[in-house]
């Protein structure tokens, strides 16, 4: 059964390979349903290779060809399949031909759609490479096809230039990241002899061999995650890369690809685990992430832009509660957060669909009546992130809240702060976008319609999963009173670091109802403002407010590094186009032309088209050369 | 046929001699192509001479097999080179080496 897993990440390349090599004579429509098809039935595979993990999880590995074998360096194009691989493809492919579906109609007026599923299919190959491989070179490769993937897709409307900037500041960001990647990798195969899971940690220990490297090779693994999950400081490519299509925004920088990061660190549990000082600078950069991610969010007025940095606060949840060693917790909220998230992604697009490309909330309101299917998902969607009971981020933000009460009182209060403001700033786009009165042109007004049903269909089943995906993990201490299983965590017991938590329920009851009380009152808070006192939200120009400019200027990071990197080198290559281009080698260039040309007419006259002279030179040098020899 | 016998090597070298640098001076002196190009060949065949005595001398073939090669290879220049000279004539209506350069740097 576990061989199935081969077959996996094959259908979405297989769709790549038709759709860009065939595709160009097929409709829109067999062509998005080819790449949809393939990628469903990745999922269906999925199913039953992670059925095969439910009763007594155990790590298989699936070799499918030799790959590099070249002294002691032994690495394959090989596949794990254990709880943690099977969690992952399971939802990279269910939430992915969701995604696919939602495409067909939310790309189909667009000339590239062709290109457009192409390129999605190939994303969901590479990152599936990325979970399914056995060793950090094959995650690697995952990596990197993954980063090309979101690059291509950010800057896929590649006319408009913003566009194109955005795509490269993406790759070039990811690329700091990477470095530490690499760093951490070659330090691993140093110090360990070896590159597969299995020998590092779960068949053997070799990742113990580091000794006191560990510290310093957790640190570089966690560079590399820091980049391609957005963390501080290289978080500012992800609320850009919203320049993508909005299904991109929804499958990869929101579901799956910005997730990899904390595969990578639960992957890399037992490393963590032994390093204490990673532990913590995964916890802070986490924190700081989730709190500043927040702020930002509360005063965007793009939708996606609201969003994107509502991911990026999240993600920084999932590093906190991994930096705390809640690793089961962390991927718990990757699953939940992949639900709702991708639900409000998808929920924008259809508001962006209907609003004919406006991202603004301030044109947009009123959009209840319009569009109900988008409103009631939108609306499950905004609870769950908000962590309202039962909907599926109440559990896995609350057990993160939890671990943190256990293990830092400051850690808890920050992330709590971040909880309140995502229920705030959550509700606050809700209200604006679909309540109260339509601020938009009245042509716009006319054009306001529910999208089609491709597009619908993925919400709500979405909406369904972001309800009831909580129940996969009930919390622990009343979970054991009322003897229900904390399911996630059990199943995922085979392959990363167990969540430890000696919480008694009374506890965990009032730590649930008081955030619940937090996220409720904020809601409360953001109606009274936008939908009582339906306060105007000010025009860019009219901010004034120190603290509010701050925040909407996102804390000046991108100026700082635009100060700090861009202009130095800019400055730099000027200074080295003005002094060595131009002077110095120009100067070497033309210089030998100018000699020759000088040498050339120096020599002329000897030239005067007289065979005699010629002559006279030939046999005046023929004897001169007979007595020199 | 007595004669015949006193003559020698130098006998042969001195006429080659005197030949090739009949065909050196004419070369120089003469404006007009075709008295160039017949010296060309006159210097050839004063090679040729040398060539041949030096055989003869030695009782070795390979001169006289080299004579054969520069006789063909002379043949051929000579067809190219008359071409050339006849064409320059329609053209230019005079073979005069003086008139003729044009390709001067």
């Amino acid at each position: 059964m576990e061989k199935l897993v081969a077959l996996i990440p094959l259908f979405p390349l297989l769709g790549f390979l038709y759709i860009t090599f065939f595709g160009k004579n097929q409709s829109k429509g067999t062509a998005g349903a080819i790449a949809t098809a393939l990628v469903a039935l990745s999922f269906v595979l999925a199913i039953l290779v992670f059925t095969t993990q439910l009763h007594g999880a155990h790590a298989t590995f699936v070799k499918v060809l030799d790959w590099i074998h070249v002294g002691s360096f032994q690495v394959d194009l090989s596949f794990v399949v254990d709880p943690l691989s099977s969690l992952y493809i399971l939802f990279i492919t269910g939430v992915g031909s969701l995604i696919h579906l939602y495409s067909i109609g939310y790309m189909h007026d667009d000339e590239g759609f062709h290109r457009f599923m192409s390129y999605l299919n190939l994303f969901v190959f590479f990152m599936l490479l990325l979970v399914l491989g056995d060793n950090l070179l094959l995650l690697f490769v995952g990596w990197e096809g993954v980063g090309v993937c979101s690059f291509m897709l950010i800057g896929f409307w590649y006319k408009d230039h913003a566009n194109n900037d955005a795509a490269k500041k993406a790759f070039v960001m990811n690329r700091v990241g990477d470095l530490g990647l690499i760093l951490g990798m070659s330090l691993i195969f140093v110090q360990c002899g070896s590159l597969n899971y299995n020998d590092l940690m779960i068949g053997g220990s070799a990742i113990g061999h580091l000794g006191k490297w560990a510290t310093l090779g957790a640190v570089l693994l966690f560079i590399g995650a820091m980049g391609k999950s957005a963390q501080f400081p290289l978080h500012t490519w992800l609320p850009d890369a919203m320049a993508g299509p909005t299904p991109v925004s929804a499958l990869i920088h929101a579901a799956t690809m910005v997730t990899a990061g904390i595969y990578l660190v639960a992957r890399f549990s037992d490393l963590f685990t032994i390093s204490e000082g990673a532990s913590q600078l995964v916890t802070w950069a986490g924190v700081i992430t989730a709190v500043m991610g927040a702020s930002i969010a509360l005063t965007q007025n793009d939708i996606k832009k609201v969003l994107a940095y509502s991911t990026v606060s999240q993600l920084g949840f999932m590093f906190a509660a991994l930096g705390m060693g809640a690793y089961t917790i962390a991927v718990f909220h990757v699953v939940t957060h992949a639900f709702f998230k991708a639900l409000l992604f998808l929920g924008s697009g259809s508001v962006i669909h209907a609003m004919g490309g406006e991202q603004d909330i301030r044109r947009m309101g009123g959009l209840k009546s319009h569009m109900p299917t988008t409103y009631w998902t939108f609306l499950v969607g905004t609870i769950a992130i908000a962590g309202i009971f039962p909907f599926a981020g109440f559990f896995s933000k609350d057990q993160i809240l939890a671990h943190a009460m256990e293990n830092n009182t400051v850690v808890f209060a920050l992330l709590m702060l971040a909880a309140a403001g995502t229920a705030f700033y959550m509700f606050r786009m809700f209200y604006l976008t679909f309540h109260g009165e339509f601020r938009g042109t009245h042509e716009q007004e006319h054009h306001l319609h529910e999208s089609p049903k491709t597009m619908t269909i993925p919400l709500v089943v979405l909406a369904i999963a972001s309800t009831v995906g909580g129940f996969m993990g009930f919390p622990h201490a009343i979970g054991h009173a009322m003897h229900i299983e904390h399911a996630l965590d059990h199943f995922l017991s085979g392959s990363i670091e167990l969540t430890h938590s000696h919480m008694s329920v009374a506890t965990e009851i009032a730590l649930a109802l008081i955030s619940m009380a937090i996220a409720g009152m904020m809601i409360l808070f953001a109606y009274n403002i936008y939908i009582k006192k339906a306060t105007p939200v000010l025009e860019d120009a009219e901010i004034n407010s120190p603290l509010h400019r701050l925040l909407w200027k996102k804390y000046g990071m991108d100026e700082l590094y635009d100060n700090l990197f861009r202009k130095p080198i800019d400055a730099l290559s000027a200074g080295l186009y003005h002094w060595v281009e131009q002077k110095m080698l120009l100067g070497m260039v033309d210089g030998s032309g100018d000699a020759a040309k000088g040498i050339g007419r120096i020599l002329q006259p000897l030239h005067n088209g007289q065979i005699v002279t010629y002559l006279l030179a030939i046999i005046v040098g023929l004897i001169a050369l007979i007595f020199a020899l | 046929m007595e004669i015949l016998h006193n003559v020698t090597i130098n006998h042969y070298l001195g006429l080659s001699t005197v030949l090739f640098a009949l065909g050196v001076f004419g070369m120089l002196y003469r404006k007009n192509a075709i008295i160039i190009f017949m010296c060309v060949e006159l210097m050839l065949n004063a090679v040729n001479l040398a060539l041949v005595s030096f055989s003869k001398m030695h009782g070795d073939t390979d001169g006289q097999i080299f004579v054969f090669f520069i006789m063909v290879v002379a043949a051929a220049e000579v067809a190219v080179g008359l071409a050339i000279l006849m064409m320059l004539y329609r053209n230019r209506h005079t073979t005069d080496t003086d008139t003729l350069n044009d390709l001067k740097g």
